[in-house]
């Protein structure tokens, strides 16, 4: 539908007052909430995303993409109310103990909403206990682990040993500027991505294993 | 120029210091654990890293003040404490330096982003006059903005520290995209030196984000584009996880064979950032003086 086409492509360009008129258009013209998400908002991230991969475009180009997609998700909130749709899944994200830092942590949350993933964020200096504590009591299908110190990534080891220990499937996926795939595998964390835009593949992937 | 600073570069290539919050952790200070308040509460455990600079050569060193903004110290409580924590700072780093080696004090980001809305551009100038205000009052050589990645910030940060009519480096953390030649923000080093050109600076730098090779491609094209002094601070290479524990694997010596080439690549003042430490600036000193 070329009107979806479009709104991904506003979403790509962060144009937000063109991805709202458009949005509200939508809804106008009686187009499934869901068809939305899917072909307009999801579909722009998803190709900014992408380039931000490849490094053809960097963090500002992603925050106004987000900043427009967030503007549509605000319009479309009470028609995905009214339709039922369900979340791709819940996210508990956060820096861990003794990190401050939030601004990778912040992209990947974006990209994860992007998606239409529920996100839980509860920011930096988070303890092991509480990432656990919250992800059972919003039965999370995911603890997102970010840290950008290498003093601080390790605490990371921490949280799956708490999982582990109570016997909790909810998997863990881990990043941050210091961390590897190698690193990642040492602790036993579930998922690993190099950045944002990969982050959300890589629990897609693990929700259907 | 200032004056201060053409007679320092009339010499040759500066010996500026090395990483801080690594030295300070060998000292006590627990992951996590508020350095600047260090400042305060143990000023003779922060004062043995300037003296170990001094000692090892730096012809400048910083102080332990990059994180005493009012944003990051309310995070830890001490919101209310900028214009002390400052001082103390200052004061430490002075003691160490006697009257042969010069203190720039350092400034860091405010850990906010103007692009998120997370801050206003006038409460961070407010934040930056706070903390600029009190380090130019309890007497510096010079200003150090440091370990930026937004140039916007940095900007702010540059106007606020030229008021105080001390001489200014405004320096960039390089390393994102394929060829780790941008800002975060995708900056390249060439839009770097214009901005900073344009505010004023007195020297142009860049420091962290990667190891001494890759700066020097960086120094290079900053320098075809001015003849600003540059200021170069490399990490140690990249950190490595060995048994819980984090490594750096480019070691002093490593590090000072490359100096030559970044000295030729355009770098004036040449140092250290994180996971380099006394032993780094001792072997720097060396060659530079060699060379």
């Amino acid at each position: 539908m070329e009107i979806l086409d479009q709104i991904s492509d506003f979403i790509q360009q962060g144009n937000m007052d063109e991805v709202a008129r458009l949005t509200n258009s939508t809804i106008e013209q009686n187009i499934s909430p869901q068809d939305i998400i899917d072909k307009g908002l999801v579909s722009g991230m998803g190709i900014i995303g992408e380039k931000f991969k490849n490094n053809e475009v960097f963090v500002p180009e992603m925050l106004i993409a987000a900043r427009a997609m967030n503007k549509a998700l605000e319009i479309l909130e009470p028609e995905m109310i009214n339709a039922d749709i369900k979340s791709a899944g819940t996210l508990v994200i956060g820096s861990v103990e003794g990190d401050l830092h939030d601004i990778g942590k912040n992209l990947v949350g974006i990209m994860f909403k992007g998606a239409g993933f529920k996100i839980i964020d509860l920011g930096v200096d988070v303890s092991a206990d509480r990432f656990i504590k919250t992800a059972k009591e919003n039965t999370a299908d995911f603890i997102g682990l970010s840290a950008l110190l290498t003093t601080t990534m390790t605490n990371m080891e921490d949280t799956i040993k708490g999982l582990k220990a109570e016997n909790l499937s909810i998997k863990v996926l881990v990043g941050g500027a210091p961390l590897t795939e190698k690193f990642a595998r040492e602790i036993e964390a579930d998922g690993y991505a190099p950045d944002a835009a990969s982050a959300v593949g890589v629990a897609r992937s693990l929700l259907t294993s | 120029m200032h004056a201060l600073i053409s007679t320092l570069i009339a010499k040759g290539p500066v010996v500026t210091d090395g990483a801080w919050g690594t030295e300070i952790q060998k000292r006590g200070l627990k992951t996590g654990e508020n350095p600047e308040s260090w400042n305060l509460s143990h000023p003779e455990l922060v004062e043995e890293v300037p003296k170990l600079y001094v000692d090892a050569g730096s012809q400048i060193i910083l102080t332990n003040t990059f994180g005493a903004n009012k944003f990051i110290q309310e995070k830890y409580g001490l919101g209310d404490q900028i214009a002390a924590l400052n001082k103390a700072g200052v004061e430490i780093s002075k003691r160490a330096a006697g009257d042969k080696t010069c203190v720039f004090a350092s400034i860091g980001p405010s850990g906010k982003m103007l692009l998120l809305e997370e801050v206003s551009e006038a409460d961070l100038q407010r934040a930056f006059e706070e903390q600029a205000g009190a380090i130019s009052e309890a007497g510096v050589d010079g200003i150090v903005i440091e370990t930026m990645t937004d140039i916007n910030e940095a900007l702010i940060a540059i106007n606020v520290a030229k008021q105080t009519g001390l001489p200014v480096v405004a320096s960039m953390v390089f390393g994102a995209g394929k060829d780790k030649d941008r800002t975060m923000m995708g900056a390249t080093p060439e839009e770097v030196v214009e901005k900073f050109t344009e505010a004023g600076v007195d020297i142009i730098g860049a420091n962290c984000g990667q190891g001494i090779e890759d700066f020097i491609p960086v120094c290079r094209r900053m320098k075809s584009i001015t003849n600003l002094p540059l200021w170069m601070k490399p990490n140690a290479g990249l950190p490595e996880v060995v048994d819980g524990k984090t490594v750096y694997n480019t070691t002093a010596q490593d590090f000072a064979e490359a100096v030559p080439k970044l000295v030729e690549a355009g770098a004036c003042f040449i140092g250290g950032c994180c996971g380099t430490g006394p032993e780094f600036i001792k072997k720097i000193a060396e060659t530079v003086g060699k060379l």
